[in-house]
Formats: C-alpha cells, structure tokens, sequence
C-alpha cells in the first residue's frame, strides 16, 4: 500500500477488479459490522452453523413439525434398546420410546435454559459493566468487589451447589442459577470497554454538546462496546446448553418426566455399557453439534468484528 | 511491586469474606425454605420431637433465625467463621457423624492426584501442540489442532468422560486382555477408579479432567507464540544469528507462556467443577464425590464447609498466580 490516505483518489493499481471510484468511497467507508457481514457470509462454516441453529430452534419450538406426537405417549418396553431401523433410523430409548422424537421433542427445554440464562447474563452483566465503568471511585470500586465476590465461586461447583437448595428445577430456576455465576464476565468485559471508549474524542465532543449521562451512554459508550458483548453471548449460548446438560446428569437439573438431552445421555450410559452404543452416541451428537455451532458462530464473528485480523 | 502486592492483599480480604457470605446466605436460604436437613434425615418417619431437637442442638442447627425465611443470620456467620479459624469445621450429618475434616483429609489425597494428572498432561501437551501449530501457521498441524481445539472445547466435560468410558477405556481394556497384554497396562484402562492402583487408575480420568484446559493452553500458546515471532527482539535474536532453537525457546516460547500461567489461575476453578463430573463418572472417591453426594443427601454443613475450603484454594491460588503475573510482567506492577 501507498503511504496515501485518501485511496479514492488515487486508485492502487494491485487492486482487482478496478473499480470506479465513487464504488471504491463506498468500499472506504463500510463499517465495522458491513465489514465483519462480508468476512462472515463468504465462509461455509456460517452457513452451516445458521443452519444448524435455525433446525434446532424450529425443533424447539415446533417439535410436531419433525416428529409425530410426544415421545413420551408410544413407548413399548418391550421394543426397549432396539437398535436402528429403517422406519425407526436412531432406534429406540431404553424404555421403548423412539430415539428421534425423544431427541427432538429433548430439545426446548435445553434451549429455552440457555437462551433465558443469555439474556439474564447479558443485561445484568452489562448493566454492572457499564456503571462501573462510567462512574469511577466508589461506584465501580463497590460494583468491581460486587463482581470479584461472585467470581470467587467456581462455575460448575457454585451451579450444583445453589440447584441443590431450589426448591423446584425447572427452565426458570435453572437458567437463574447460570445466571448468577454466569454474569460476571461480560461485566468485566463491559467495564473494560467503557472505560476504553469514554475517553474517545465523540464523547468528548457529545459532552460538550450538553448530551447527558443517558444519552452518552445509550447513543455512544454502548454502540461503541457491543461487538466483544455479541462474540461472548453467541459463545455463552452453546456454553449454557452444555452446562444445563451437564447439571441434568449429575442430578441437580432436570428430571423425568422430563425429556432433556441431559437425561437422555445419563440413562444411556450404562446401557452404552452393555453394547447398546446408539443410548449414549445419539443424544451426545445431538449436544455436541449444537454446543460446536453456537461456538464457532462466536468465534467466526469475533474475527470477522476484529479489525485486527485484516 | 511492594505497593501493588498491598493493594492486591487488601482486595482480596473483603472478596474471601464475601464470598464465603455468599455461600452462606445461600445454603441458610436453602434451609429456611426446604425445612432443615435433620428432617430430611428420616423421611416420613420422623422420630419425636424431643430427638430431632436434641439433634439439631448438637449440629447447630437450632438457632431461631434458621426458621424465618430471608433473614440473612449474621449472628450464625460470625460464629462459623470463628470455628472455621479454629479449624473446627463441623461434623457430618449423612456420613454416620464424622467430622467433616476427617472426611476431607481422607478424600484430598485422590483428588490431589486426579488433579496433578490433568495439569501435567495439560500443560505439558497443551503447550507442545500449540507450539507446533504456531510455528507451521496455516500448516496441516495448525488446522488439524484448531478443529481439535475447537471440538474439545465443544464437548461438555460430561461428555467427553462418558465417551472415553465406554469406547476408549472399557474397549481398550478388553482388546488388551484378549492378546495377554501386561497387567499394568490394562489396569490403566479401568473404566472405574481402583483402590489397588491409585495413580495407574487415575490416568484415563485426568486426561478426561485436563481435555478442556488443555484446548485453551494450546489456543492460548499458539496465539501468544505467532505475535511474538514477529516481533522485533525476536528478529533481532535472529539477525544476531541465534540458532532457531534458541530464539523460539529461549526468546519468544518464555514470553508466550505468561498469559498460560495466568490462566492456570482460572483453571483451578474449572478443574474444581471438572473433578465433580469425573470422580461421578469414574467413581473415585474424591472431595468432587463427597459435593455431589451432600448435594444429593441435602447434607448442608458438609457442602458449606468443603466448598468454603475450595473456594479458598481457588482464591488463593488466583492471588498467587496475579502476584506471579506481576513478577512476570513488569508493566502489570507499574500501572
């Protein structure tokens, strides 16, 4: 490249396909997220990640358009571990019931956990963030001790031990209890990038135009710090559908007559034991293509919203 | 440095006592609502009520505050910290009135164990391929150990413990009977935990325990290691005509491998997590077991004790690690 700023008018001539200038302005001024759009649309793993995400949601919500009727309602013990057929291509769970229609139908309840514990991570999570780090001294001094205290309990560890004490398991109490362990990173995050960006000349500028805190905060500090939140809570969704799978087979999250893909996997193992390998290698496909697509779609957009990796 | 590790030791005293308030309220919450754990003891044949009391006098669990429901019982906590302090941690209710000190030390030393398997294996592999993926960036490695990465970090540790049960070690074990292999060997591959072989039995679950970290060790060394081989000491080194060993060992390999130890201070707590997953799965009797077990049991005061002594080593070890970063980093101290 030429030590030239102003590319549009002066055309690098290793740039191909030469392009009309006015075309190449509207190249130079592209943002960040027109920018991270055209990395991401042009990769196949996008693609296949969206697509897995949207089967998986249209499973949770409307099951009966994959499967016919509740699992739950055709179960024949005596057809228990059948392995796969050709009217039957996964075979049947333990207890007789079709795998497929345990799988699907094992779906909404895992999604429903992670997408409500995202969305409580992510707004409590932002809102300390952003306190924090717009209004130093005491406030973010107390709010960064707040943070630091939950912090101190492991994950998983802290998870089991406040589900053992709900009174009642269900999507809400599980997903609040991710939450309350969960939240703390993208607070740290946030704080971290509200501090970077409150110091940046437009908010100056904003200031001195007579903005207020709000408005600073709403039009400019958040806008400015959403792109690291995005990447983590795409990540925290896949995370959340494992750990929710994870609390189901140590005991402390869902339980029959439940359908979950926790369950499934945890009465499958011992069978799986025994040489009915489909109990355990169904379901665990399942988790581990839906945990895998959120994951990449978080790592493809943290590049793609990277600037850095151009 | 002397300044900083002030600050850091003044810090860290309200985060210990916080969470441990944390944890508190949360477990008096638990009995508050649920009714105490004494009852729980004897299902729907509750013995008289002269019994329970004198049982709930002897764990403490017969403070007024314990039956109304959101007060935070401060009174309690003082008191249970002063005999912690004393090194008094209570007895258990399930495990037939030992004390609670008891059962950890009995349990430690497995876990301990579990525990070194996975950060050696860990780090030792974790920092190797993520050499060897940084130095053929792009290469055949690099991609093969990203798509690995990338499914290890996608499988739920549950998962994978499940998996390398059933068709890595019970396969493997049997295949390795049926050629006479040495006894040694198929005893690695026991697909439950063996008193009789305390660290040969404990190798197949602490690689299951240390796949995770082991992905982000690898990310991590091969990230850090790619930025500083471009940078200009390291170019330097080279035009000094430094041998490739020596500048990619010595030079650039040392400076990547800061942000690795700080990261082992996280992963204490995601090994803590971990070890409950696989002391479950491979039933070793370790301190994970012993949570999920008074998880299980609603023994309150062994879950508050033992995961107050975990939180504590993961505090403590998360100070460590930040007081080693700062030695490591100077620009950390002069901030």
């Amino acid at each position: 490249m030429t030590e030239s700023t102003d590319f549009a008018m002066e055309p690098d001539p290793r740039t191909e396909p030469p392009e009309s200038p006015e075309q190449q302005k509207r190249e130079i001024n592209r943002s960040l997220w027109a920018d991270g759009w055209r990395e991401l649309r042009s990769k196949p793993q996008f693609w296949l990640s969206v697509v897995w995400v949207l089967i998986v949601s249209s499973m949770a919500v409307f099951p009966s358009l994959w499967t016919s009727g509740d699992p739950l309602d055709n179960c024949l013990l005596e057809q228990g571990s059948e392995g796969p057929s050709a009217a039957h291509p996964f075979g049947f769970t333990y207890q007789g019931c079709d795998m497929w229609g345990s799988v699907v139908y094992g779906t909404s309840k895992s999604l429903a956990v992670a997408l409500l514990a995202t969305v409580m991570t992510t707004g409590f999570g932002m809102l300390i963030g952003v306190l924090a780090g717009f209004y130093p001294g005491m406030v973010d001094t107390v709010l960064s001790r707040f943070t630091d205290i939950f912090f101190g309990l492991p994950f998983l560890l802290g998870a089991v031990v406040f589900l053992a004490i709900v009174p009642e398991r269900n999507v809400l109490t599980i997903a609040m209890v991710i939450a309350l362990l969960g939240w703390t990173t993208i607070a740290r995050i946030m704080r971290g990038s509200v501090l970077t960006t409150k110091n940046r000349d437009f908010v100056e500028a904003a200031r001195g135009l007579g903005a207020t805190n709000g408005r600073i905060i709403r039009r400019h500090i958040l806008p400015n710090s959403m792109a690291p939140i995005i990447v983590l809570t795409t990540i925290n969704l896949g995370v959340y559908v494992g750990l929710e799978a994870t609390l189901t087979f140590l005991g402390v999250g869902f339980q029959r007559p439940n359908t979950t893909w926790g369950l499934l996997i945890a009465e499958g193992q011992p069978y799986a034991m025994q040489g009915d390998a489909h109990l355990l290698l169904i379901p665990c496909a399942f988790l581990v293509v839906t945990v895998l697509a959120f994951i990449l779609l978080g790592d493809m957009l943290r590049d793609a919203l990277d600037p850095r990796g151009r | 440095m002397g300044r900083y590790l002030a600050r850091r030791l003044l810090q860290f005293i309200p985060v210990v006592i916080g969470t441990m308030f944390l944890l508190h309220y949360i477990t008096t919450l638990g009995i508050q609502f649920n009714g105490d754990p004494v009852r729980a003891l004897f299902g729907d044949r509750p013995p008289p009520d002269a019994v329970l009391a004198s049982i709930r006098d002897r764990y403490g669990l017969d403070d007024p505050c314990l039956q109304q429901p959101g007060n935070p019982c401060i009174g309690l906590f003082i008191d249970r910290i002063g005999e912690y302090l004393r090194g008094d941690f209570g007895t258990s209710i399930r495990f037939t009135d030992r004390p609670i000190t008891e059962l950890v030390a009995e349990r430690a030393p497995v876990t301990i164990r579990l525990t070194i398997i996975a950060v050696v294996f860990e780090t030792i592999v974790g920092i190797l391929i993520g050499t060897m993926a940084a130095l053929r960036k792009d290469g055949f490695v690099d991609n093969s150990v990203r798509i690995v990465t990338t499914l290890l970090v996608s499988t739920p540790i549950f998962v994978f413990g499940v998996l390398v049960q059933v068709f890595g070690a019970l396969a493997l074990r049997s295949w390795l009977l049926g050629i006479d292999a040495p006894l040694w060997l198929s005893d690695m591959f026991s697909p439950v935990y063996n008193v009789a072989n305390p660290w040969l039995s404990l190798i197949v679950p602490g690689i299951v325990l240390g796949a995770f970290s082991l992905a982000s060790i690898a990310r991590l060394t091969r990230t850090s290691l790619i930025e500083n081989l471009r940078a200009d000491y390291v170019r330097t080194a080279r035009a000094k005509g430094l041998p490739a060993r020596r500048t990619i060992g010595v030079h650039a390999l040392r400076n990547s491998l800061i942000p690795v130890v700080t990261y082992i201070g996280i992963d204490i707590g995601v090994l803590m997590g971990g070890a409950v997953v696989t002391e479950t799965i491979f039933g070793i009797p370790g301190i994970g077991q012993l949570v999920l077990l008074s998880v299980r049991g609603q023994d309150a005061l062994v879950i508050i004790a033992v995961v107050t002594m975990l939180v504590l080593v993961f505090l403590v070890a998360n100070l460590i690690v930040d007081v080693l970063y700062a030695v490591l980093d100077p620009r950390i101290r002069y901030d």
